[in-house]
């Protein structure tokens, strides 16, 4: 069973917090295994400002997010630019918040604008789900 | 260097078959702090994505630590089930030069066993060049 949807509904907005562990383990996983999310010498050498999360984890976080709000609704798109870079810390974590919003429903679809930010700014633009509604 | 301005257009040969195990979707599931219950992250079909990226790289010989990642769109024909056996076939769809980056448009067709597609996956690369 699928969540009652509405254009203009809010979700609630998730909070994941992210470590150096977590990229670890996301690397193995995925089979990533850029070293600019692991070693803070090579992304600074390719004009990053430390060790960043994979993108691909950040939205994948966004999907868990969109998982909870919609009861786990088949997700028939997704997707977002990644525009600034999580950069996650040698020590303690950095959260990533997912908050969301339903931007319209039609045909049985319904289109989620997602924002998600790390200390307040945006760090995926136009963050964008299409769910079975 | 550059990139290859003739790569525009080019399809890579297919990735080899790779079965969606379980185990596997638990542990990418797990690795996003979700599960373990078997169900399918709607982000998993970017191990197919990636493994036709990184072929394409070896083939271009490109440092993958040279790579951001600038954007991700996926588009499913159906969710991703565990007992599939996936290809990625992947296509340079655009090249742009920017500030000494090249931007890299791909997009890789991810079928099933029978032919079938499963999901597109368009992935914008950031190549962030260098000496090398």
């Amino acid at each position: 069973m699928t969540a009652d949807l509405t254009p203009g509904d809010t979700f609630d907005p998730v909070t994941f917090p992210l470590t150096r562990a977590d990229l670890v383990a996301y690397a193995e996983a995925s089979g990533d295994p850029n070293p600019i999310h692991q070693d803070e010498d090579v992304a600074r050498s390719v004009g990053l400002p430390g060790v960043i999360a994979h993108g691909m984890l950040t939205l994948g976080l966004a999907g868990r997010a969109v998982a909870s709000w919609t009861d786990g609704a088949e997700v028939v798109e997704l997707g977002c630019k990644f525009t600034n870079p999580v950069v996650v810390p040698a020590t303690g974590s950095v959260d990533v918040v997912v908050g969301g919003s339903v931007k319209k429903v039609e045909d049985g679809l319904a289109t989620l604008a997602l924002e998600v930010t790390c200390d307040g700014e945006k760090v995926l633009g136009m963050p964008k789900a299409v769910v079975r509604a | 260097m550059p990139v290859d301005q003739s790569l525009v257009g080019r399809e890579f040969p297919p990735t080899s078959q790779r079965e969606v195990t379980r185990e596997h979707v638990d542990a990418f599931a797990s690795a996003l702090g979700a599960g373990p219950d078997g169900t399918v992250p709607p982000t998993y079909p970017i191990v197919l994505a990636f493994d036709a990226m990184n072929a394409f790289l070896a083939a271009e010989q490109i440092d993958l630590f040279r790579i951001i990642h600038g954007e991700q769109r996926f588009a499913y024909e159906r969710p991703v089930r565990v007992g599939d056996r996936l290809t990625a076939t992947l296509t340079v769809a655009s090249l742009r030069q920017i500030g000494g980056a090249d931007i890299i448009g791909t997009s890789s067709l991810i079928h099933d066993a029978d032919g079938s597609l499963v999901c597109t996956a368009k992935a914008t690369l950031v190549h962030t060049g260098g000496a090398s």
